[in-house]
């Protein structure tokens, strides 16, 4: 047989490896070198943090490649980095400097309002947002190789993700208490396309990994959405954006391997120095919200 | 009923756990010491061997695994699985257990676009090959004269190798559904415990 690259299978089986991992949001490759000894199993090399991505307002778009290369030169684990929205060049570029995983992001300015990137065209594997199980199948329609739930990026409050990874694990649930001739008025009601509803129903998972984040600041916030049904969690301002970055990065890996383990999460939980400052959802302006960014 | 350990700090080991169960085998995930107790074999499936590694030291589990497969304790390592077991790690000395007579070197195939599948023949599991899959995956540069090549890519990277009670795969059997790689293991098992007795 031909040796093949770029197939489903290995995009898919990359996110498959990164289970039970967390992937941090990393801004130089000092960061990402701190990230990997702290035990992540992959980052996010961004410019900004979504917390500076809001506070400092305007259009957020991809990173700059050569920072890009040096935190890829920087560390030996799987490097991602996003792209916005519809923005397939931006998607090009990425893939061409050799990046392992590509976040089409609403935490940047979405390039299309319409249209998110048909995915399946790449040979790099995608990740993608999603608020519910319908969206989640439609990014997956789409070629997203792994999905993680959108949460509300940069403000240190867990609320929006818990409201996501709750909607697509109970939607699943009742899907599969469904029948089969049920389901296309299911795929309707979802906006889903109907082969990824049979799947579902069938198998009762998502076709791909799915991780949690937006809003994760603590290890216990990290065990939280693991046993919301999570399979790994992206951290992102949560950990640079913390008084103590090394011992916060160790304690959210630790937490997120023994989610079931209260005892540990309690120690790793102990003088961890102030999490990132919050935000309260109802007080950022509507108009400033990620997570409403894409369909 | 056999009790095979699976290492589940971080990486795809509900994989290995699903196919063992299949195999009629009792599967126990393994994150803490203690949990290393009373198996009969220990599978470190594949993930990021950094976090596997580190979370391997943190959590005391690495003198306990060196003493059983000192001991004689059948051991399968695919990819993440491999590095860690091997006794010489480019980048990565200070967490591998050391236990494997070879040197590997990871990404050795490069980045993430450059992961594959392919068929390999494995004489030892019959004529028919097995579909590889090969993420991020490191290979073999170097082995001591007790380690045995059981596959090798076309153009003979050695891609399954045996030391012993040791076995390592670079590529992920656990995403296939062909199991025969996890039978051999389950053989070797089997074989030790015939001497046993």
């Amino acid at each position: 047989m031909e040796t093949e690259k770029g197939t489903w299978t290995v995009k898919t089986g990359l996110a498959q490896m990164l289970k039970g991992g967390v992937i941090m949001d990393v801004v130089t490759p000092d960061q990402a070198k701190i990230a990997e000894e702290a035990g992540a199993c992959a980052v996010m090399a961004l410019e900004r943090v979504p917390s500076d991505i809001r506070a400092d307002g305007g259009v957020a778009r991809m990173s700059d490649p050569s920072m890009i290369e040096a935190i890829i030169n920087a560390v030996s684990i799987p490097v991602m980095a996003k792209c916005r929205i519809g923005h397939f060049v931006e998607a090009q570029v990425l893939e061409s400097l050799g990046v392992d995983y590509l976040d089409e992001s609403e935490v940047l300015t979405p390039a299309d309002e319409a249209n998110h990137i048909w995915k399946h065209d790449f040979k790099v594997p995608f990740v993608c947002g999603c608020r519910n199980l319908g969206e989640a199948l439609r990014r997956i329609g789409e070629g997203a190789a792994m999905i993680r739930t959108k949460g509300e990026a940069g403000t240190g409050n867990i609320v929006e993700a818990v409201r996501h990874m709750r909607s697509v694990m109970s939607s699943m649930r009742k899907l599969q208490s469904m029948t089969q001739d049920e389901l296309m008025a299911e795929a309707k009601r979802l906006n889903a396309p109907f082969e990824l509803v049979q799947e579902v129903y069938k198998t009762g998972k998502l076709p791909v990994v799915n991780f949690a984040a937006g809003g994760i600041a603590t290890p216990a916030d990290a065990a939280l959405l693991m046993q919301l049904g999570a399979e790994g969690n992206f951290v992102g301002s949560g950990i640079f954006k913390s008084s103590n970055p090394e011992v916060m990065a160790k304690a959210i890996v630790q937490a997120t391997t023994h989610f079931n383990d209260p005892e540990i999460i309690a120690n790793v939980s102990r003088d961890l120095g102030k999490a990132m400052p919050g935000l309260e959802i109802k007080a950022i302006p509507e108009t400033e919200l990620m997570a409403t960014r894409g369909w | 009923m056999k009790r095979i350990g699976v290492l589940a700090l971080q990486g795809a080991f509900i994989e290995h756990i699903k196919i063992l169960q299949q195999l009629g085998a009792k599967a126990v995930p393994v994150r803490l010491p203690q949990e290393l107790e009373g198996l009969d074999g220990l599978i470190i499936p594949g993930g990021e061997s950094t976090t596997i590694g580190k979370l391997m030291q943190k959590y005391k589990l690495s003198p306990v695994i060196q003493r059983l497969i000192a001991e004689g304790l059948p051991v399968l390592g695919t990819c993440a699985g491999m590095i860690l077991l091997a006794n010489q790690v480019a980048g990565l000395d200070g967490y591998s257990l050391k236990v494997m007579d070879i040197g590997v070197k990871r990404n050795a195939f490069g980045r993430q676009v450059d992961s594959f599948e392919t068929d390999i023949r494995m004489p030892i599991l019959g004529d028919s090959p097995f579909h590889a899959i090969f993420i991020r995956a490191p290979w073999i540069e170097n082995m001591g004269n007790d380690v045995e090549i059981l596959a090798q890519l076309q153009d003979g990277t050695p891609v399954v190798a045996q030391e012993g009670n040791i076995i390592v795969a670079a590529f992920h059997p656990e995403l296939t559904s062909d199991t025969r790689i996890h039978e051999y293991f389950l053989s070797l098992i089997e074989g030790r415990e015939k001497c046993k007795k």
